[in-house]
């Protein structure tokens, strides 16, 4: 089925014009013009249960120049807050141009390559060439072809073979420009027998008023590779999003998601990891809080291909005032992924009348030797937790507000900058409360 | 300071349309030690989660006054900040809370905005708390009840019960499935809190715990109300007799039992 959407606000002229004012190599801006042609005729993703026909992907102004200072004392407010509290690995984007960063010498050194997509696409052209859309095709659909298209921001983290890095890399993606639309293409390789922690803050400031996001990010973990990726998205409410977080795992490659989908406004996401190689492993975790009047449809995706792969799902969700979120949880499990585990469960809490949340758990086995499982439920706060918390003294509203907390607690925890931390946890006071 | 007063005249209670409780009368005092006996299903918890205010319990009347003041007015919540505790035979899990927060949040509930206890001074208390009780210093940090062992959830419940020091405590069979050892480190911490101050109403089927928590007076409930009152020496000879020998005694028939 394909839906009729609004033409698009832009032409080839155009786009031409803006990837030469960036000094973009030629093969970048003819992924530009390729993704321009599917996004005319290709239609809009069709996510079950949730009409997205009338949500402006399309509609933004993607040529802005950041009004931002460089210094870290004139960066925004919210920005400052994320920042790690001792000099970090931090990239920061405001109105998705690059405003400031920090890598550790060390790691320079060891080969670490973090950096902005733009200046990626001109140093290291070739590296990024060979991972730029391979997880994620451009013609999947209008939202991947678009964000070839205009694509005006983005972050390249390539970690070279046998290094592994525990301090974590950070992104900080802050927009405030009205009308404006971030369209960041973020790439993270991990080469063979690497590790690495990443995580991603997005931020918007009211002024962006009637705004758009369309983020596409590709991990790629090679053999033995172990990911750890975190993101906390914070959006206005007027600003519509679409978020693509796709992997592909190597053989016993591992990856982890710690996923706080927390914006305000309508939101369409898709997370799909790859367990390509054997062994590979994959364990996602993600929470959002819908509120408002805000739509939201989450898809997890997990296919395992290879053999004595493992998958864990986690989603927990609570729904406030009258918003609306579906989540689909799909594990498929191919022929040949013998010995595979997949594993997945979702859980919605419902804290109003008017709001409404669907859980879909979704298993597609092709393989007999494998060991699956869903469980999903929708349901109100546990009355017995309720009268336990109360019968201690503790004020029905509080008593709710500490389960609902809690129960969103477990992927707080897993983010690995305390900053994001407190981040997420300050998000998840803030909507519920 | 003022000796706390409990009075339950006559309370009736159904669940779920089901008399339980018919006619339960009870005067308690702090610093006395009340126990009450009874076979399966003679209504005992329904009194204790009829006192607490659990949902699902319906006082169809009667009355049940603290300090002079109608708990069965109250909210769950209320009836805590009144002085009330019950120690729960089977308490809830909630994850993601840990067991510190969860008991600061409940202590600055009691003291009111303004009045919260200094963060200092709530370490200090529970980790005095905990030592008594002989619990880990990881408890604090755990997740409430979550993957407690059943001995270390009754634990908590007396945890609970020090560092919130009521007027009154119901402890609902806090014995049951308890080893030996588990059940010396309740006793102690029941004891602790003995004083003018503090009563105790302790529900239980056995006559083992009342060797190490001496009660002041026994009661024996049988179909839905208190049918006998003596001193601990009652315990006693409900050990020895059973509780067939007690009906008989008593003249009471061994007629319907209803779910506890």
């Amino acid at each position: 089925m394909s839906i009729q959407v609004k033409d698009l606000p832009f032409d080839a002229e155009e786009i031409s014009k803006f990837a030469e004012k960036r000094n973009e190599p030629k093969w970048f801006s003819d992924i530009r013009l390729k993704g321009l042609a599917h996004a005319e005729e290709l239609p809009l993703p069709a996510p079950e249960k949730t009409r997205i026909a009338d949500w402006n992907f399309t509609h933004f102004n993607y040529q802005i120049r950041s009004s931002a200072g460089s210094q870290l004392s004139e960066l925004p407010q919210p920005v400052q807050k994320v920042m790690p509290r001792d000099a970090g690995n931090v990239l920061i984007h405001v109105n998705g141009v690059p405003v400031y960063s920090h890598v550790a010498e060390h790691l320079k050194e060891q080969g670490v390559i973090y950096t902005d997509l733009a200046t990626a696409i001109r140093e290291y052209g070739e590296l990024v060439a060979n991972y730029y859309f391979k997880t994620t095709p451009i013609d999947r659909h209008r939202l991947t072809a678009l964000n070839a298209a205009v694509v005006n921001g983005g972050t390249f983290l390539y970690v070279p073979k046998n290094v592994t890095i525990s301090e974590p890399f950070q992104t900080v993606y802050y927009q405030d420009a009205p009308s404006s639309g971030l369209v960041a293409h973020t790439l993270v390789v991990a080469e063979e027998n690497s590790s690495v922690t990443f995580v991603e803050s997005y931020l918007s400031d009211q002024a962006v008023g009637e705004g758009a996001a369309n983020i596409v990010d590709e991990v790629v973990a090679k053999a033995n590779a172990q990911v750890r990726f975190g993101a906390v998205d914070e959006f206005t409410e007027q600003m519509v999003t679409y978020v693509s977080r796709q992997a592909e795992i190597a053989r016993d490659g591992r990856i982890q998601w710690a996923l706080g989908q927390m914006n305000d406004g309508n939101t369409l996401s898709e997370n799909a990891t790859n367990l390509e190689g054997d062994g590979a492993a994959a364990d996602i975790k993600a929470v959002s809080v819908g509120s408002g009047s805000q739509k939201q449809n989450f898809d997890n995706y997990v296919r395992h291909v290879g053999k004595a792969t493992q998958s864990q799902l986690l989603v927990r969700a609570a729904q406030m005032d009258a918003s609306n979120s579906i989540f689909n949880a799909r594990t498929k499990i191919e022929r040949g992924a013998s010995g595979a585990d997949g594993e997945q469960t979702q859980r919605v809490l419902m804290l109003s009348d008017q709001a409404r949340g669907d859980a879909n758990p979704i298993l597609l086995i092709d393989e007999y030797d494998v060991i699956a499982g869903h469980a999903a439920s929708v349901g109100r706060v546990d009355p017995d937790q309720l009268y336990y918390l109360m019968s201690r003294g503790i004020k029905q509203a509080v008593a709710e507000k500490l389960i609902v907390e809690g129960f969103l607690a477990p992927i707080v925890d897993l983010l690995p900058i305390d900053t994001v931390r407190d981040q997420l946890t300050t998000l998840i006071e803030r909507k519920v409360g | 300071m003022t000796i706390p007063e409990l009075k339950i005249n006559d309370l009736h209670v159904s669940v779920e349309g089901k008399s339980i409780v018919k006619g339960f009368d009870l005067d308690m005092k702090g610093g006395e030690i009340h126990a009450l006996m009874g076979p399966n299903g003679t209504g005992k918890s329904t009194v204790a989660s009829a006192l607490m205010g659990h949902p699902k319990y319906e006082v169809t009347s009667g009355e049940a006054l603290l300090d002079g003041e109608n708990l069965l007015d109250m909210a769950v919540d209320e009836r805590a900040r009144a002085g009330m505790f019950l120690a729960m035979q089977y308490p809830s899990e909630v994850s993601g809370v840990t067991n510190a927060d969860f008991l600061r949040t409940a202590i600055n509930g009691r003291r009111g905005e303004g009045n919260e206890i200094p963060l200092m001074k709530f370490i200090k208390t529970l980790d005095k708390k905990m030592q008594m009780l002989d619990m880990d210093q990881s408890f604090a940090e755990r997740y409430v009840n979550e993957g407690f062992s059943g001995g270390e959830k009754k634990r908590n419940e007396i945890l609970q019960l020090m560092m919130l020091e009521p007027k009154f405590a119901i402890l609902d069979e806090i014995d049951s499935g308890l080893d030996i050892d588990a059940l010396k480190w309740v006793a102690k911490g029941v004891n602790a809190m003995r004083s003018e101050t503090f009563g105790c109403l302790i529900i239980t089927h056995y006559q083992r715990l009342l060797n190490y928590i001496r009660p002041d007076k026994v009661h024996i409930m049988m179909n839905g109300r208190i049918v006998k009152t003596g001193g601990p020496e009652l315990a006693l000879q409900l050990e020895k007799e059973g509780y067939d020998g007690m009906k008989a005694e008593l003249g009471i028939k061994d007629d319907e039992t209803v779910e506890a």
